[in-house]
C-alpha cells in the first residue's frame, strides 16, 4: 500500500458488520463524478460512510489525493477529514436557520483563497436566496437537500460524498435538484463520490463508475467502459445504454437538427437549438442501434456511422450484444448494438469486422435540452 | 403577608435554596451521566441506569437510612465532614443537598438521558462531517436539540427536591434555619396544632405543584411542535 496515489482515491475496505461482510478494494480519480452503483444492500453506504471516518473497519486502507486517512497505523476521525457528506435524508439542524446550518462548517478564517468554494457562488448556484432566514422546518424536501449540499460545500471539503442524496425525492423533486447537480459538475473541481442505485441519475451524473455486489466491487473505471463490458450486468440488462459527451458543433434551424461531435463520428439529433460548442451527455439505448454490413441507401435513419465491432455476446433470448468503436479505424467512442442472433448470422457478423451502425434515437440526457424547453 | 411567623418564610427559604442548589449540582453531574447513558453501547449501562433509578421505588427512609450511617460520624461522611473540623455531615444543610442529590437523580437524568436518545446518531454525524469536535457537536448540536429534555430534568429535580418528606426527616433532623424545609414544617404545624400556617404551605405547594405540572406540559407541546 503505496502513499503516492496523488490525483486518486484510493480505498481498501475490509470487514464484517453485523453479519454482513464487506471487501471492497477501488481506486477512481480525485476528479469529477464517481458513482458507486450497486442494488440496496450490496455495501454502498458503508464505502461512503468508511470513507467519511463515520465507520472504522481495522485493517482498511483509504487514501485521498495522496493523503493518507486510513492505514495500519492511522485513523483521522470524520471530524478531521476534509470530507462534505450529503445524507439520504437531509438532516438539517433543526434548531438553525437555513442561514446558520450552511455555515455551521464553514471555516472561520475568511481568507479568501483562489480554491475555495465561495459563499455567494453556493447561494447562486443552488438557488438558496430566498431561504437563508427560514427555519428548516418550513422547506421543502428539495429546498432541504439543496441547503444540505450547500452546507457539505462550504465546509471546503477536498472529497463531496452523496449518499443517495436523491433517493427519499419525488420524481418533481428530483427532477429539480438533478440540474444543480450538473451545474455543480461543471464549475467546481471538486471530486465527488456519489451513491446511487437509479441507472437515469448515473447516466446524467457520472464520469466513473464503481459497480458493486454483495459487499465487493465487481468493476471499476469510466462510465462508458462499464457499460460496455459484457462480463458486467450493465450490458446484458434489458435497458442497456451508452453514454457519451457530445460537443454541439452546428444547428440546422430550417429542419430543427443539432449536429453533436462525439470521438469517432458525428450524430444528427432533432432537438431545441444550443449554443454552438457546448459540452451535451448523450444516452443513446443499445436497442436504438442496429447494423448493416454496407453503407445503406434511402435510409430514413439520419445518423449512419462507421465502427467496427469490438466485441459481441450472446444475450440468452436469441439476441447479441454488440459492442461498437465508431470511426472506420475503431479508434472512437464506444457504443452497443443489440441485435437478434440470426441478424448476426445472416449478415455474418464477426468481430474486429467494419461495420455502419444505424442510430435511430438519441437522448440528450445532461442541461435544459434534456427536456423539451421552447 | 406580615401575619405568618418568620419561621415559616425560613422553611420556604431554606426550601428553594435546597432545591436551587440541588437542580445546579444535578444539572452539572446529570447531563454527563445522561450523556453517557444515552450513547453507551456496553451491556452494563442499564445495571447503572437502574441504579439511578433506585430512588424512584425505594422508600425514601430507606434511602435516608442508608444516607444517615453513610454521613454519619462513623461513615466517609463524617471523615469528609473532618477536613473543616465537623463531626458528621448528617443534620447538616451540606448533607441535605447531598441526600437531595442522590434522591433527585432519576428525575433530571431519565428526562435528559431520553432527550439525548432522541436526537439520533445522524446529527453528531453530520457535526463531524462538518469539521465539528466531538465537544463542538456536544455544544452546538446535542445541548441545544435536547434543549426540552433540560428544561423537563430542571423542574423535575426542583420540584421533587421541594416536595421530599421522608429522606429529609431521617438525615435533617429538623434544624430551624439549617435543615427544617416546608414538608417538615407543615408536618410540624399540624403536630403544633398550627392549622392556619400548614394551610398556608399546603395551598402553596397545591398551586406550585399545578404550576409545575403546567409547565411541564407546556414544554412538552412545544418540543412535539417543534419536532414536526
Amino acid at each position: 500500500m503505496k502513499a503516492d496515489g496523488s490525483g486518486h482515491i484510493e480505498a481498501v475496505f475490509r470487514g464484517s458488520l453485523g453479519g454482513f461482510s464487506l471487501d471492497a478494494t477501488f481506486s477512481a480519480p480525485a476528479t469529477g463524478v464517481t458513482v458507486i452503483f450497486g442494488p440496496s444492500g450490496c455495501g454502498k453506504t458503508t464505502v461512503a460512510r468508511c470513507l467519511a471516518g463515520l465507520q472504522f473497519l481495522p485493517g482498511s486502507f483509504c487514501a485521498i489525493d495522496g493523503d493518507i486517512w486510513q492505514d495500519q497505523s492511522t485513523f483521522r476521525k470524520a471530524h478531521q477529514r476534509p470530507v462534505g457528506y450529503v445524507f439520504q435524508e437531509a438532516s438539517l439542524f433543526s434548531h438553525l436557520s437555513v442561514k446558520r446550518n450552511l455555515l455551521y462548517g464553514a471555516p472561520r478564517a475568511s481568507g479568501a483563497s483562489s480554491d475555495r468554494v465561495g459563499f455567494d457562488e453556493v447561494i447562486d448556484l443552488l438557488g438558496l436566496a430566498r431561504l437563508m432566514e427560514r427555519s428548516p422546518h418550513h422547506l421543502s424536501g428539495g429546498e432541504r437537500q439543496r441547503v444540505a449540499i450547500g452546507r457539505a460545500l462550504l465546509s471546503q471539503p477536498k472529497l463531496l460524498l452523496m449518499d443517495e442524496p436523491l433517493s427519499a425525492l419525488d420524481r418533481l423533486t428530483k427532477n429539480e435538484i438533478l440540474p444543480f447537480l450538473e451545474r455543480l459538475h461543471a464549475r467546481l473541481s471538486l471530486p465527488v463520490i456519489y451513491i446511487s442505485h437509479d441507472m437515469a441519475e448515473i447516466e446524467r451524473l457520472a464520469d466513473h463508475l464503481i459497480l458493486m455486489q454483495h459487499g465487493s466491487v465487481i468493476g471499476a473505471g469510466p462510465l462508458a467502459v462499464l457499460q460496455s463490458d459484457p462480463a458486467l450486468p450493465l450490458a446484458a440488462a434489458r435497458d442497456a445504454a451508452i453514454s457519451l459527451d457530445a460537443t454541439v458543433e452546428a444547428y440546422d434551424a430550417s429542419y430543427g437538427l443539432l449536429t453533436l461531435q462525439v470521438e469517432g463520428g458525428r450524430l444528427l439529433v432533432p432537438a431545441p437549438s444550443v449554443a454552438v460548442g457546448t459540452r451535451q451527455r448523450l444516452r443513446i439505448s443499445a436497442s436504438d442501434v442496429s447494423l448493416a454490413r454496407t453503407a445503406p441507401q434511402a435510409n430514413s435513419i439520419l445518423t449512419v456511422l462507421p465502427a467496427r465491432i469490438v466485441s459481441s455476446s450472446v444475450l440468452g433470448h436469441g439476441e447479441v450484444i454488440a459492442v461498437l468503436a465508431l470511426g472506420s479505424e475503431g479508434h472512437g467512442a464506444t457504443l452497443l448494438a443489440r441485435i437478434t442472433r440470426r441478424s448476426r448470422d445472416l449478415l455474418g457478423l464477426a468481430d474486429g469486422m467494419p461495420v455502419f451502425a444505424q442510430v435511430k434515437a438519441v437522448s440528450l440526457v445532461s442541461g435544459a435540452a434534456g427536456n423539451a424547453s421552447p | 403577608m406580615g401575619g405568618l411567623p418568620a419561621d415559616l418564610w425560613q422553611a420556604v427559604w431554606l426550601t428553594i435554596e435546597l432545591a436551587s442548589i440541588t437542580t445546579v449540582i444535578l444539572l452539572a453531574i446529570g447531563t454527563p451521566i445522561a450523556w453517557w447513558l444515552a450513547r453507551s453501547k456496553a451491556w452494563w449501562t442499564e445495571a447503572i441506569a437502574a441504579v439511578i433509578a433506585l430512588p424512584l421505588v425505594l422508600p425514601p427512609t430507606v434511602l435516608g437510612f442508608y444516607l444517615l450511617v453513610t454521613l454519619g460520624p462513623n461513615g466517609p461522611g463524617g471523615l469528609i465532614a473532618g477536613l473543616w473540623g465537623g463531626r458528621t455531615l448528617a443534620f447538616t444543610f451540606e448533607g441535605l443537598v447531598f441526600g437531595s442529590v442522590l434522591y433527585a437523580m432519576p428525575f433530571v437524568v431519565q428526562p435528559i438521558r431520553n432527550a439525548f436518545a432522541a436526537i439520533g446518531d445522524r446529527p453528531l454525524e453530520v457535526a463531524a462531517t462538518l469539521r465539528a469536535s466531538p465537544r463542538r457537536a456536544f455544544w452546538t448540536v446535542a445541548v441545544p436539540l435536547a434543549r426540552p429534555g433540560f428544561l423537563a430534568g430542571a423542574v423535575l429535580g426542583f420540584a421533587h427536591t421541594v416536595g421530599e418528606f421522608g429522606l429529609v426527616l431521617m438525615i435533617g433532623g429538623n434544624i430551624p434555619g439549617r435543615t427544617k424545609v416546608l414538608s417538615v414544617a407543615i408536618f410540624d404545624y399540624v403536630e403544633a396544632s398550627r392549622w392556619r400556617e400548614a394551610s398556608v404551605l399546603a395551598g402553596g405547594m397545591v398551586i406550585f405543584a399545578f404550576a409545575v405540572i403546567l409547565t411541564m406540559t407546556l414544554i412538552e407541546k412545544r418540543s412535539a411542535g417543534l419536532r414536526r
